[in-house]
């Protein structure tokens, strides 16, 4: 019989064996999956692992697809240090995507060192917006963020859904629901010439390393960890509960507007219905994988940028459906969560006891 | 006359799967547990007891194969966080992520195909009846369980010793502990039966509301399933209040939609979401009721001391 004991302490090894013990999980429970399915499963999971490397490009096809993961792991990563559940980042994100968005429809011959940077603010102020309408309602009326963020994701959605089968449709459109595309001033500066290479893939990991220095070298960072270890220290340190709620969901919010403002401009290039493939809900377990720290949201952001290039090649190369990414995403974060169990709990071979002294937590 | 009760049906129709849901999350909150995996578990519910159903040609065995996933899935949660101490929000997201993922591709190949749809019942007298016929009498057996069910987990949660039990446990474990109980296994219990009742309302939207299945056709039920927990204040009779509130918005949604009202269809639709918000902000304004109501343990991890 085994039996799982609290360590006492947090283990630091395990802190960081645990990603990769989930990932390896992971990795044979999608094999095992798609032996059910009736697929090779060796195959099948190196095209969904390692062929979208190999690809030509694919590392920058990678740094693109990661540039938004990372930003919005580092905000929640911070914000869920400070106990703020925000789940609502895809909402952040189309209203970043928004408001930036419409700076560049409104100036559609404004010179790039003008209109760019006001887009980058726009998708800011919406992102932080988004975020700090759950603040509100949070600190003035107590409801619970989890809940209201995420019920703003489908507002949000469906205001966007207004928007581009609206007012902003392209007239020139034949009536897609999608605007006019952006001017190439309003695409924002490229790394490389002729490549999709954005400002945002140079942005994120600078920015989510700057997350983590407030977050481990401030006074504000310290009271955000507080606020989330020991509530109740942080009331009596005379932290203020509710300007640390509003910090944590205003930062993540608009990393979140951010990311979506580098979305449309650098990889879309006009506002549609569907900007978003669910990264709100891939950006919590970079958060998670992560390990709750900006910095190693960057890592996470890489691996779950690949989960969503890895469906593309299983779709194109295997035929199956690019939910499989989905699945994928879920797994990780369950093996995640069960080998977290190391990081406090030891497990350990109980002697025998006498069934009626058994733990219940053994079971 | 019609008009009223065509909102009447539609309504009472469209609260069912909440109030299903809602049910089973209230039994879990009150014995302490935090499942936010609602939303995943209805989703793999449906598509589980779609493709059961359409495989025999029975929607009873398809409703009771939704039950049996949602059980399945919430029991993936509770080993995850109640043997393993893992944290109950972010398992529960997993639990949704997870679902959406699975229910996608599971019902790949099952998109726009018809199915079997659960019978209506119909009384020799009382469905014949003018109006109160039509509202009350010619529904499927799921309507009817979820007021039954109502009206039981009230019941028993006040009356009964398992009730008793079951609070004790979601309001002090350290004491339901030291009394002797079993604590764990009754949080096992407690969050399979959230399960149960999740699974079995995603099988009502895909084989009796919608029916058919298309991706995410939950579209956030599970949510404000939740939601309506907190909205009750962890009160079973004041789910039926929170699930027809619900199901009026969703009938006006479609009543405005079809009468043509010059609204934006997004905005129309946004409603029940926008809804949920004002709802909880009502709620929750009064922090005396959340405090006096809510499970005081309710997402707080058990570890039993020797």
């Amino acid at each position: 019989m085994l039996k799982i004991e609290p360590r006492g302490f947090e283990s630091r090894l395990w802190r960081y064996l645990s990603p990769v013990l989930a990932l390896v999980l992971t990795g044979l429970a999608a094999a095992a999956i798609f032996a059910a399915m009736g697929r090779p499963p060796l195959q099948t999971v190196s095209t969904f692992l390692v062929t979208p490397l190999l690809q030509q490009d694919g590392l920058a096809a990678l740094a693109v697809k990661a540039a938004p993961l990372i930003l919005m792991g580092a905000g929640l990563a911070a914000a869920y240090r400070a106990n703020v559940w925000n789940i609502g980042t895809e909402g952040q994100f189309t209203l970043g995507a928004i408001a930036g968005g419409g700076v560049a429809l409104a100036l559609p011959d404004a010179p790039g060192w003008l209109v760019f940077p006001l887009m980058m603010a726009g998708g800011v102020l919406g992102g932080m917006a988004a975020g700090g309408l759950v603040a509100w309602l949070r600190t003035r009326f107590n409801a619970n963020e989890i809940l209201t963020s995420l019920m703003l994701t489908y507002i949000l959605q469906y205001v966007l859904i207004w928007l581009v089968t609206g007012p902003w449709r392209d007239p020139m459109g034949f009536g897609f629901p999608q605007t006019a595309l952006f001017s190439d001033a309003a695409r924002g500066p490229r790394l490389q010439e002729d490549s999709n290479l954005h400002l945002g893939v140079v942005l994120a990991p600078a920015l989510a390393a700057a997350l983590w220095f407030v977050m481990q070298r401030t006074v504000l960072g310290f009271q955000l960890r507080v606020l989330g270890q020991a509530p109740r220290a942080a009331r009596f340190a005379g932290f203020s509960e509710a300007r640390l709620i509003w910090t944590a969901l205003l930062v993540s919010g608009g990393l979140a507007g951010l990311a979506g403002l580098f979305e449309v401009s650098g990889t879309v290039g006009q506002l549609t219905t569907s900007l978003s493939p669910g990264y709100g809900f891939a950006a919590i377990i970079v958060a998670f994988l992560g390990r709750l720290s900006p910095l190693g949201c960057i890592p996470a952001g890489l691996l779950l940028a690949l989960s969503y290039l890895g469906g593309d090649a299983a779709q194109i190369n295997l035929g199956l459906p690019n939910a499989v990414t989905g699945i994928f995403q879920g797994i990780l974060l369950f093996m995640l969560l069960g080998c977290d169990v190391l990081l406090l709990h030891r497990i350990r071979r109980a002697p025998a006891l006498s069934p009626a002294r058994a733990q219940p937590g053994s079971a | 006359m019609d008009l009223l009760v065509n909102a009447l049906v539609s309504i009472i129709l469209a609260a069912t799967p909440l109030l299903l849901a809602a049910e089973g999350e209230l039994v879990a909150e009150r014995a302490g547990v935090l499942n936010l995996g609602v939303e995943g578990m209805m989703l793999t519910g449906a598509i589980a007891g779609f493709a059961a159903a359409l495989a025999t040609g029975s929607a009873a065995l398809g409703a009771g194969a939704g039950l049996l996933a949602g059980v399945a899935l919430s029991s993936v949660f509770a080993v995850l966080t109640l043997t393993l101490h893992a944290n109950q929000t972010a398992t529960g997201l997993a639990l949704t992520i997870f679902g959406r993922g699975f229910s996608a591709l599971a019902g790949a190949g099952f998109v726009g195909m018809p199915a079997p749809t659960l019978p209506k019942l119909y009384l020799p007298v009382l469905s014949g009846l003018p109006v109160a016929g039509p509202v009350l009498f010619q529904h499927d057996a799921l309507v009817y369980a979820a007021l039954a069910l109502l009206v039981g987990i009230a019941w028993g949660i006040r009356r009964t010793r398992l009730g008793l039990v079951l609070r004790a446990v979601g309001d002090s474990h350290d004491a339901a502990h030291a009394l002797g109980y079993r604590v764990v296994a009754i949080r096992y219990a407690a969050v399979m039966f959230g399960g149960a009742l999740a699974g079995l309302a995603g099988a009502y939207m895909s084989l009796s509301y919608t029916p058919m299945w298309a991706q995410d056709l939950t579209a956030g039920r599970g949510w404000i399933a939740v939601a309506l927990v907190t909205f009750a204040a962890w009160r079973p009779f004041w789910l039926l209040a929170g699930a027809w509130f619900f199901g009026a918005l969703m009938y006006l949604s479609l009543y405005v939609q079809a009468i043509g009202v010059p609204v934006p269809a997004a905005f129309v639709s946004a409603l029940p979401y926008a809804g949920t918000i004002v709802m909880l902000v009502v709620i929750s304004r009064d922090r005396r009721l959340i405090r006096l109501n809510r499970p005081a343990m309710l997402g707080r991890p058990f570890q039993a001391r020797a």
